[in-house]
């Protein structure tokens, strides 16, 4: 092996060829090659088991006494168990292999002990196991977002904190001269989570605050873990890859600068809107109101800024698995950001609040917008750590086709099926039987679960492509990577890499 | 911004913001409220839970019935909750001061708990309705909680809290009874206890009823 040192030297000097900047990517990724591996496989296995849970649920909600004998699988248990399985197992498992990897790679630094990683994985993982074991057991805190007993969060917590702190451990040795605007996020995510984590639990679990203060901190968690979590990480994954992908830089650097800050600084205050109308002093909503409406400087520039990117290349996108579902992923975080601004406006708020819209929007956010841009980012990846190609474009284009149409009736369907819940619960006059609201939901409530079939297809074909590239035996003989379809001569350079 | 410790230090400054915004100055602010001391009547409100409605709440919390059905009552004039019959006033915070853990939802996939004990609903109605909801409210979407409940052969003796007049699929076989075990008497105590009823002066601060 080469002195990483002098290699990385060499990469650094704009005269290198380009061969010894590929050697050092290599190396790169091979020390992250273990915890990524691990985390992706859990992580599938979540959103595996989630799926499952998912369905189960939504059948629920127009076919009551289904599974109803048991009391593990009650809906406010299975619905529950659903959610923690995917933003804990799934979503943050995808985003900790995505957050090491990139920051490796941005870094240009070795993941430093990645046996240490590997272990605060387990840890995780078993934390999760345990918390969602937990929920079905009818152990659940009923804290939304926070429902994981408090014998399994200490277990989380310690996990957390060790992944964390070994992504700011390479960032610290970093040789690259320059921070990229994916790894400001990744950094700031990386941060926010923990006392996000730990200030909700305390104040919330191991000494409840009083009263309705609860409901505050709550909800400051709660829409916090989507802005300064899950959002970073989707948005730093975008910046990354769009630019690499299509082999150009990013359009503006003060856009990228303008769309961080903005988002820190107002991302962090919007959560007090999931509470307008509640008993909490309106100030404090009011407040919530005002940044959630601001958030639209961050949605509207980082929006500017991948399509400025994009522009011109929207061809590109008939032939990249990875741009495909990160573009996606990045269209659906502006319009579910701007659907979230609108929803924090008092008179829609009156509407929408307390019915499926909010669902829909949820799922919007993380799935739409999340869980495609991580699908796209493993694309790109995997191949990286493996040295082998996907072994399937077929199934990519199932995986794309099914998630895009399925999640897009979902939230389509879920939104019209939440306005006219909306609508119905406010006016007594017309509908004063609650019942026949319930009833009227019935339709929208089909579209889910057929909705929910169609992602579950996705997912299956997308497990399986997984699989199997994991236990192929021989790499394929070209480093040609898999593309729905083959591009042009020219446009093959664009993907590689 | 190609220095580590800016961006630390401005997401350091942005959550603190935030926090201190959000939850520490609402906690220093009111999180110490008491209870309402009321002369006229002589004790002071909301009054305590009884051990059973505790016991009732934990069940609440275990089943996750708090995905369905809010405890909060929005304004009058602010959605449709006080013309539904939700109640006759908003929620205020001192209504929650009781509750070790607060409940207050955000879906209404079924209706408004806050005042469930006030609305004319006896025990009988609520065990029945845990049971299946189809009995009481067909076309229902709440789930059934048979583990709720109790099927036994009758020795001797009916019991005398065994749940009366179930016909068609929901009745026992003959010689047979279904009886709420102790986790469905206390739901159901808890609910019948949920009545915020209590006028706060804080809780009609613009103009009185409407």
């Amino acid at each position: 092996m080469s002195n990483p040192l002098s290699n990385l030297a060499a990469s650094l000097n704009p005269g290198t060829p380009v061969p010894v900047e590929r050697a050092i990517l290599r190396e790169i990724d091979e020390s992250t090659k273990a915890p990524a591996l691990f985390f992706l496989v859990s992580g599938i296995l979540w959103l595996l088991v989630g799926t499952v849970f998912a369905l189960i649920a939504s059948i629920k909600l127009h076919y009551p006494s289904f599974l109803g004998e048991s009391e593990w699988l009650t809906f406010g248990n299975i619905r529950t168990a659903h959610l923690q399985s995917v933003i804990f197992g799934w979503s943050t498992n995808a985003a900790f292999a995505v957050a090491l990897w990139l920051m490796a790679r941005l870094s240009r630094m070795r993941l430093r002990h990645p046996g240490i990683v590997l272990a605060a994985a387990c840890l995780w993982n078993l934390g999760v196991t345990i918390g969602v074991a937990g929920i079905l057991r009818g152990d659940s805190t009923s804290i939304e977002w926070l429902e994981i007993p408090t014998y399994a969060t200490p277990i989380l917590f310690v996990a957390y904190a060790l992944i964390g702190v070994w992504a700011i451990i390479t960032f610290r040795f970093r040789q690259s001269q320059h921070i990229y605007v994916s790894q400001w996020y990744l950094i700031a995510a990386l941060f926010w989570f923990p006392w996000l984590y730990s200030a909700a639990q305390i104040m919330l679990l191991f000494e409840p605050a009083r009263g309705t203060v609860q409901s505050l901190v709550n909800w400051w968690f709660a829409h916090n873990v989507l802005g300064l979590w899950f959002t970073p990480i989707g948005v730093a994954a975008a910046y990354y890859f769009i630019p690499k992908v299509l082999g150009r830089p990013i359009h503006s650097y003060y856009l990228s600068v303008l769309g961080f800050w903005s988002l820190a600084l107002f991302y962090n205050w919007a959560g007090v809107h999931h509470l307008i109308g509640g008993p909490v002093p309106a100030w404090v909503i009011s407040a919530g109101i005002v940044a959630s409406l601001m958030m639209v400087i961050p949605i509207v520039v980082t929006g500017i800024n991948h399509h400025a990117t994009m522009r011109g290349n929207w061809s590109a996108l008939k032939y990249s698995p990875t741009l495909r579902f990160i573009v996606f992923g990045a269209l659906n975080y502006s319009a579910s950001s701007l659907i979230g601004s609108t929803m924090a406006v008092r008179s829609v708020n009156e509407v929408t609040h307390f019915t499926h819209f909010t669902v829909a929007h949820a799922h919007h956010g993380m799935y739409a917008f999340f869980t495609m841009v991580m699908f796209g980012s493993i694309y790109f990846m995997l191949p990286r750590i493996l040295h082998r190609e996907w072994p399937s474009a077929s199934l990519i284009s199932v995986h794309f086709w099914a998630c895009a149409i399925g999640i897009t009736i979902y939230v389509v369907g879920m939104s019209i099926g939440g306005v006219i819940q909306g609508l119905q619960m406010n006016d007594a006059e017309n509908y004063p039987v609650f019942l026949d609201i319930v009833k009227s939901m019935n339709p929208w409530l089909h579209t889910r679960s057929v909705a929910g079939a169609i992602i579950t297809v996705g997912h299956i074909a997308f497990a399986v492509n997984f699989g199997w590239m994991l236990f192929k035996r021989s790499p394929d003989a070209a480093g040609a990577p898999t593309l729905f379809h083959a591009p042009p001569a020219m446009d093959a350079r664009s993907s590689a890499s | 911004m190609n220095k580590g410790p800016l961006i630390f230090l401005g997401a350091f400054l942005t959550i603190l913001f935030s926090w201190t915004g959000i939850v520490l100055v609402n906690h220093l602010q009111w999180g110490r409220m008491q209870p309402y001391y009321d002369d006229v009547e002589g004790k002071a409100f909301p009054s305590p839970m009884s051990g059973i409605a505790k016991q009732g709440k934990q069940v609440y919390q275990e089943l996750g019935c708090i995905y369905c059905h809010t405890q909060q009552v929005r304004r009058p004039g602010f959605g449709g909750d006080t013309a539904r019959g939700w109640g006759d006033r908003q929620s205020v915070p001192r209504d929650y001061l009781q509750q070790d853990r607060v409940l207050l939802g955000t879906m209404r996939t079924g209706p408004d708990l806050m005042t469930v004990g006030a609305r004319p609903l006896t025990a009988d109605w609520h065990l029945k309705h845990l049971l299946d909801a189809q009995i009481t409210s067909p076309g229902s979407t709440m789930p059934p909680f048979p583990f709720l409940f109790e099927t036994r052969k009758i020795q001797g003796e009916p019991s005398a809290n065994a749940i009366q007049g179930l016909s068609g699929e929901h009745a026992p076989a003959p010689g047979f009874e279904i009886v709420p075990t102790a986790r469905a008497e206390a739901l159901v105590a808890y609910l019948l206890s949920l009545k915020h009823e209590y006028e706060y002066p804080e809780a009609r601060p613009v103009g009185g009823a409407q």
